[in-house]
């Protein structure tokens, strides 16, 4: 939270309706994303109910574990699943691209596109790591054998919600998050994790305001929870019965048929509620940074899709050194996704601006010719002064960027006490000692200078698995799953 | 009992009192601030009857499944006088428990008072404390002294008495994967056992032992991975122990928020009982959702005067703490004229909204 954000709330309040915190789409929406809406048993860490999903809002396709005790149904469950989702991955992977071999000459390529999964709720992305984490290790032989799909997607499972914690990832994304990345409601972030509620804010139906929308959509009989919690008044009233007409009837099709229309019938209004988000989204315009995380994204994908045959699965904890080496990146990967967002987003950097790293204002004295001329040769350095009404948190040497064009770098070399910034202006403006025409500002143009940096910041050094240190347990062995794995139970 | 009891009592309305519980608990040190949970729940009225009966009844439904699975798991863990549970404290945790001895404190025949009961716990843990004899005391009935009243606890634990030392032993039944459980679910539970090792040290003391007796490592019994085999977890309570503590210590003193309310107040169901409820201070914030029956009338109330703290405590602390929405917005509209106090705030609500404005005017 900050200030800024804050007082949207408030707006949002005052007007009855969601305000937006951001002019532009931080996030990749794909053409026929998967969406997914799991529902668990309550109580159970992993227990499936049922998921409703697919890729075409009219054609949803909804998968039940009619009795979720049962082991047997549940790894049934999970075949049909792993059956759909394997499908939407092994078709989503467009035009192969030929990229330029890699340093050691290796070929190097990328797909066209990736799948994308979409949950309700974080509560969804931890369901699907949980599932995943109970199949990766399944057995396809033996006593305990399930079907060879189970395990694949179990693997994959943990893939996308390990994606998910990569800050700018969009290969897995929880809707509610989304949004709320884009407007701020006038409720608190708790009831903001109600996607009914959310929507209802940012886009209230007809006759209705937010507030109302929103109460309206705090009914579990009007709105279902999204998952993957069920509603403890439809547990009680209605699945327990029914489950138990199911184990009475001993597995007869009509009693499966009841349950599965009394599931559907709590499913379907969120199911209807994703694809709204997914069409909120999709009506922002990109922001100009997204299309390249999105390519980082496909990289991931194609690594994970080209190695998935030689791999193990994920092991149950990280060995040490992938541990740091993983924090590392997800730190880098935050601080680029932030600085992104800035650049991409005039609202975004407006937090900075309030935080005193960024600053914008007019342009009210240039010198777009200077020289430097203290140095061998000499240097062309353009002066300029910007007037800000900015509260400016940067000292005299601090090196900014132009936030509409980042390559254009300068220096602080005064602040003055009455909101004017003196900047000399470093880079970007070509190899000549006059500026190239329209790089550099001139008086009366609004401008925008920021310390951020979309920066690299090199690759950290890590030892490599072998050379781990003994502090660190020595050099970790590949996991290499066991029968007691396989014939865990899932209870 | 202490002068306020009679007091307490006609709150109640005739009412018998409700004990104190996990979720009563949980609200306590999540709003410490709070005089109206303070004063219902000194005077052990039945939030949820009030919530109810004022049209906001309290979401916390539960689950069949989810009930049916606890008491499986609990039962499980408890059957043959704790079998389960002695085989994980000694194989797992390597613990030399000699020969054991099991009580049950839970009330056994019929409606006993909660002094008989808490007497028998005095006891038992005295007993245990000067001679090493008992083991296992489940369901013990705890005291503690909230705003200068004493409230009963009636914490679903066991506690386990070792080299004369006593443990709380939680049994949950979320699991724990990988050796790692859902973190909010952790947290609550160390919040709520750090509340039984403080009432049991205060017991303790009262008995005249050094209170330290009382370890601050207490055992989380949960289901491990997707079985129904049980894991135990010692879990340091310290830091939950450490705010538990100041925050008792700043609590207003329920006498004092008493002394302050009209003579014939009471939380008696009835006409007017949102007006009693009304004339009680509340300071609602978000996190009441998971602790207070009352957090659905609260909630209301707070939005209809436009509170800030309806948005959330970070809300309210970027707004430097103004209270309401149309101060909040005067402020940084310039149309309201801040105290010297707010003066800082205001200026940064008007440089947000200036800023806020600019942007999305498609300015630079
Ligand atoms: S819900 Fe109301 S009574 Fe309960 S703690 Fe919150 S503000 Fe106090």
């Amino acid at each position: 939270m900050s200030a800024l954000s804050s007082l949207a709330r408030l707006q949002a309040v005052a007007a009855g309706i969601a305000q937006p915190l951001a002019t532009v789409r931080h996030c990749h929406v794909s053409d026929a994303p998967l969406v997914l809406v799991p529902l668990k048993l309550a109580g159970e860490a992993a227990a499936p109910l049922a998921v409703m999903l697919g890729s075409d809002p009219g054609d949803p396709s909804l998968l039940v574990v009619p009795q979720p005790r049962n082991r047997d149904l549940r790894f049934a469950f999970a075949a049909s699943l792993a059956k759909l989702v394997l499908n939407h991955i092994e078709t989503s992977r467009g035009a192969v691209e030929e990229l330029p071999p890699g340093k050691e000459g290796e070929e190097r390529i990328r797909y066209g596109d990736a799948p994308q999964l979409l949950v309700p709720n974080r509560g969804g992305v931890a369901f699907l790591r949980m599932m995943g984490r109970s199949t990766r290790f399944r057995s396809t032989e033996g006593p305990y054998a399930v079907e060879p799909a189970v395990p694949v997607l179990g693997r994959w499972l943990t893939w996308f919600a390990d994606r998910h914690d990569h800050p700018g990832s969009s290969l897995m994304g929880a809707v509610t998050e989304l949004l709320r990345l884009h407007w701020a409601t006038g409720q608190s972030s708790l009831e903001d994790g109600n996607l009914a509620a959310l929507t209802g804010w940012i886009d209230p139906p007809a006759g209705l305001d937010g507030p109302a929308a929103a109460a309206r959509a705090e009914d579990p009989v009007v709105w279902p929870p999204a998952g993957p919690t069920t509603d403890p008044t439809f547990d009680n009233e209605v699945l327990a019965p029914a489950i138990a007409g199911y184990d009475r009837s001993g597995g007869d099709s009509r009693a499966g048929e009841r349950l599965h229309a009394a599931i559907a019938g709590q499913l379907t209004p969120t199911w209807d509620l994703m694809w709204r988000a997914v069409g909120l989204l999709r009506a922002l315009p990109e922001g100009a940074s997204v299309p390249r995380r999105w390519e980082r994204d496909r990289d991931a994908f194609t690594y994970y899709h080209q190695t998935f045959g030689e791999a193990y699965p994920q092991a149950r904890r990280d060995p040490p050194v992938r541990a740091a080496r993983r924090l590392h990146d997800l730190e880098r990967a935050q601080d680029a996704y932030d600085a992104q967002r800035a650049f991409d987003d005039p609202l975004v950097m407006a937090e900075h601006r309030l935080s005193g790293q960024a600053f914008g204002g007019t342009v009210t004295e240039c010198d777009p010719a200077r020289l430097d001329e203290t140095g061998k040769r000499p240097k062309l350095r353009p002066l300029l002064r910007v007037a800000t009404r900015d509260p400016v948190r940067l000292d005299a040497g601090a090196t900014v960027c132009s936030a509409d064009r980042p390559a254009l770098k300068g220096r602080i070399v005064e602040l003055d006490d009455d909101g004017g910034v003196v900047l000399e202006l470093t880079g970007g403006m070509g190899r000549k000692l006059v500026p190239e025409a329209g790089v550099v500002p001139e008086v009366g143009d609004r401008v925008c200078f920021t310390s951020l940096t979309e920066g690299s910041f090199g690759a950290a050094k890590f030892p490599d698995r072998e050379d781990t240190p003994w502090t660190h347990g020595g050099p970790p062995g590949e996991y290499v799953p066991t029968d007691e794995d396989a014939e865990e139970d899932w209870s | 009992m202490t002068d306020t009891a009679p007091d307490l009592d006609r709150l109640r309305g005739g009412a018998p009192p409700r004990n104190h519980d996990a979720r009563t608990i949980a609200a306590l040190t999540s709003n410490p601030g709070c005089a109206r949970r303070g004063v219902m729940d000194a005077a052990g009225v039945d939030k949820d009857a009030v919530a109810r009966e004022l049209g906001f009844p309290a979401p916390f439904g539960q689950s069949q499944f989810a009930i049916t699975r606890g008491n499986a798991f609990e039962a499980q863990v408890k059957a043959d006088g704790c079998a389960e549970l002695l085989t994980l404290l000694r194989e797992r945790l390597g613990l030399d428990v000699p020969e054991v001895a099991y009580d049950d404190l839970e009330v056994v025949a019929g409606n006993e008072g909660r002094e008989l009961r808490h007497s028998r716990t005095r006891r038992l843990v005295a007993r245990a404390l000067e001679n090493g004899e008992g083991t296992l005391f489940d369901h013990p009935l705890l005291r503690l002294e909230i705003a200068g009243h004493p409230a009963y606890l009636e914490p679903d634990v066991i506690a386990f008495q070792l080299a004369g030392r006593l443990h709380v032993i939680e049994v949950k039944s979320f699991a724990v994967v990988d050796g790692q459980a859902e973190p909010e679910q952790v947290a609550a539970a160390a919040r709520q056992s750090a509340v039984y090792v403080l009432a049991l040290r205060r017991l303790v003391a009262e008995l005249g032992h050094d209170p330290a007796r009382v370890s601050h490592d207490v055992f989380l019994v949960c289901p491990e991975n997707f079985s129904n085999r049980p894991t135990a977890t010692p879990l340091d309570v310290r830091p939950q122990l450490a705010v538990l503590e100041r925050q008792l210590a700043r609590l207003t003193r329920i006498d004092d928020i008493l002394a302050e309310l009209p003579g014939d107040l009471t939380f008696d169901l009835g006409e007017s009982l949102a007006a009693s409820v009304r004339a009680v201070d509340a300071r609602y914030a978000p996190e009441c959702m998971s602790g207070c029956e009352m957090a659905l009338f609260c909630r209301d109330e707070a939005r209809a005067c436009g509170a800030t703290g309806a948005l959330g405590r970070s809300v309210r602390d970027d707004l430097g703490g103004v209270d309401t929405v149309g101060t909040a917005l005067g402020l940084a509209d310039g149309s309201l004229h801040p105290s010297d106090d707010l003066a800082e705030t205001a200026d940064q609500l008007r440089a947000a909204a200036r800023l806020r404005a600019e942007a999305l005017q498609g300015v630079a």
